[in-house]
């Protein structure tokens, strides 16, 4: 359920890109990177409070996603409607912050000092504080980000893009204001996933790409574009990894897991809950 | 931001070095060129990383005092290095670009198995040597003659640590966990059979991780369940190590924990703290009580060149001073024929500059390899207490 959770988080963000843009985030496992260096510095090396660090990995990169839309995405969207177009500016996006990090925050793996030290032992199992807390603040953020979506008036606007982009722009939603707003939530919300999970985890520069593979799996089994089959896909990809590695020795847990996926995908390509692509 | 201070200023460096004619900076010094070629992107990118920032590093110190002299002729140290991304294709562009665009007879890495064994034939085919840090047996066994080994191997150290386990901790039985790649999944295979000829009882052998896994706590459920005296981490990367320790704590392990590949103090520090005291790794010329003012020198200048210190460099310093030094004994010759530093390699010895303490350094691994193609690089074994490393004792490959 924890890494359910934390999966969770960071296919969210993805998702809702792809929900409101058509755009494959390539880069967002090195979003989640980015935040992860960020809370490092702020809280690990600094000092600063961790949910101010944590703000403030959610704002840095809300803002690099913000600029990537402005700057790039907005533009080859209004001049092609070739979807190859975006995936490629996507990949590339993905290894300019893959390289940035790299000359940036260097080659090692970084750590910080843990948020709820101690572990609990419960019934047979040990659970770290650490995770805990960490599951508690994934679902708070999580529910707040449900929220926003269903009852406030930008969160309406980004679900009536997401529906039906012509009829949204025709009803009087700004759709480049909203697409902005999109990225910049899908991107914070990478953001976050890296300040949580710096604290359990740590991060090197080279970790985001087995993270946006993992985000892709989540949103192929519960489907693109829905918020819900993000969360599913998510709790899916984590339980049959915390099952698999647990049961089953060996490499043999991400193959089945892989197999299962393109068996799904043959039969249900548009994942769980998600409609027909294209 | 200390890393961004030295890369930034580095960077300019370079860019502005190769703009500059070489010629400009000094008319009659001679240039010779290395390469370094190795994977310097991804999670493994502190591999490549660490062999450019030390060849820059040795260059740099050799630079300022009038360049390296060969045959009574002062050379300029020029690095050449080349990001392979771990992919063979890449490493065999790269090693025919260093080799034949660059002319290079030298090259330092790459650093697996799959890599370095792809640039075999581009070594024999360009007549270039080169210094891996990968540790497949048949790179460095006869027809073979080109690729030496740059490092101690798993299969080396395994068996030494063990046994200094089994004599003076009373380990019994052992637990092997591995990334599922084929180096790591090699030094696993090495690393029971050395475990089970010492007459400790494996426990298990068959858990392994994925590349980029960040939570362990699955798999190391498994391994924690066996209860072993001692978790061997095969082959595990410097990024990875500091997780699987602290989870196999936090699942209440209580014995012991070691690899036998270069580890860093910082980052087990930060990311294990407590939890990695008493693990066992192996290094170079690392650790304070055991290094020579050289290597003091060197480690404050790969600090201004890399932004910080990197233990694994203790294993890696050595490649270019070898390269150089052998050039010395094997004549002017030898740069540009490589026939001519095979035949100086048996001969060569001098004393080890990285070590306070007097030890020869010279080439071995006649034993493994039917032939000398390993650098004697000291079996440095130390132990991780309280956010440093400290040396338990230093042995050999011979």
């Amino acid at each position: 359920m924890i890494l359910g959770a934390n999966y969770a988080l960071i296919a969210l963000g993805i998702t809702l890109i792809f929900a409101i843009m058509g755009v494959l985030n390539f880069a967002h496992g090195e979003m989640y990177v980015l935040g992860g260096f960020v809370t490092y510095y702020l809280y690990g090396l600094f000092g600063l409070n961790y949910f101010l660090a944590l703000l403030a990995s959610a704002a840095t990169v809300a803002a690099v996603g913000l600029a990537f839309e402005r700057l790039f995405f907005r533009r080859v969207l209004r001049i092609t409607t070739r979807e190859e177009s975006t995936m490629l500016l996507a990949a590339g996006t993905a290894l300019l912050l893959d390289s940035l990090s790299l000359v940036v925050f260097g080659e090692k793996q970084r750590g910080v000092p843990p948020v709820a030290p101690g572990v609990y032992h419960v019934f047979n199992a040990f659970v770290p504080a650490g995770r805990v807390l960490i599951f508690v603040l994934t679902l708070g953020l999580i529910g707040a980000f449900l929220l926003f979506m269903q009852y406030t008036r930008p969160g309406r606007g980004l679900r009536a893009i997401a529906q039906d982009k012509e009829a949204a722009a025709l009803m009087g939603v700004n759709l480049d204001r909203y697409r902005a707003l999109g990225f910049a939530i899908g991107a914070a919300l990478a953001g976050v996933a890296g300040g949580l999970l710096v604290t359990e985890f740590a991060v090197n520069a080279g970790a985001g790409t087995p993270i946006t593979i993992k985000a892709f799996i989540m949103i192929m089994i519960g489907g693109a574009g829905v918020v819900s089959g993000a969360m599913l896909g998510a709790v899916v990809l984590g339980f049959a990894e915390a099952v698999g590695y647990f049961f089953i020795p060996g490499s043999v847990t991400y193959l089945l897991i892989l197999v299962g996926v393109i068996v799904f995908l043959v039969f249900r390509p548009q994942g769980i809950m998600g409609r027909p692509w294209g | 931001m200390n890393v961004l201070r030295a890369v930034v200023p580095a960077m300019i460096a370079g860019a502005v070095a190769l703009t500059v004619p070489n010629g400009s900076v000094n008319a009659e010094q001679k240039v010779l060129k290395i390469g370094v070629l190795g994977v310097m992107s991804g999670p493994a990118a502190s591999w490549g990383l660490v062999n450019r920032y030390c060849a820059e590093t040795s260059a740099q110190l050799i630079n300022e005092q009038g360049g390296w002299s060969i045959g009574g002729e002062k050379y300029r140290i020029e690095v050449a290095s080349i990001d392979d991304r771990n992919d063979p294709k890449v490493s065999v562009a790269g090693a025919e670009r260093l080799a034949y665009q660059e002319k290079i007879k030298y090259i330092i890495g790459p650093n697996v198995d799959t890599t370095a064994a792809a640039i075999v034939p581009v070594m024999e085919k360009a007549k270039a040597i080169n210094i891996p840090y990968a540790f497949s047996k048949s790179l460095y066994t006869p027809p073979r003659s080109n690729s030496i080994l740059g490092m101690i191997a798993s299969y080396q150290a395994g068996p030494v640590i063990y046994k200094y386990l089994k004599t003076q901790k009373g380990v019994r039985s052992v637990s092997f966990i591995a990334r599922n790649e084929s180096d790591p999944l090699n030094q696993r295979t090495e690393g029971v059979a050395a475990a089970k000829a010492l007459g400790l009882t494996v426990a298990s052998s068959e858990d392994t991780y994925e590349p980029g896994t960040t939570d362990f706590t699955p798999v190391m459920s498994r391994v924690v369940r066996q209860n072993a005296d001692l978790i061997v981490l095969s082959g595990v990367a410097p990024a990875d190590a500091p997780l699987l320790i602290r989870t196999a704590r936090q699942l209440g392990y209580k014995g012991l924990l070691s690899t036998e590949t270069a580890q860093d103090a910082k980052i087990l520090n930060e990311v294990a703290a407590k939890a990695a005291n008493g693990f066992i790794s192996v290094g170079g010329a690392s650790t304070p009580e055991i290094r020579s003012e050289y290597m003091d020198k060197f480690v404050q200048r790969y600090t201004k060149v890399a932004g910080e210190w990197n233990d694994e460099a203790g294993t890696k310093v050595y490649a270019l001073e070898m390269i150089l030094r052998t050039l010395a004994l094997a004549g002017p010759k030898a740069i540009s024929d490589v026939e001519a530093f095979k035949k100086a390699i048996p001969t060569f010895q001098v004393q080890n500059p990285f070590l306070k303490e007097a030890k020869t350094l010279k080439f071995v691994g006649a034993a493994y390899f039917s032939q000398p193609r390993q650098i004697g690089v000291p079996m440095v074994v130390n132990v991780f207490e309280d956010g440093k490393f400290r040396t338990l004792f230093i042995g050999s490959v011979e």
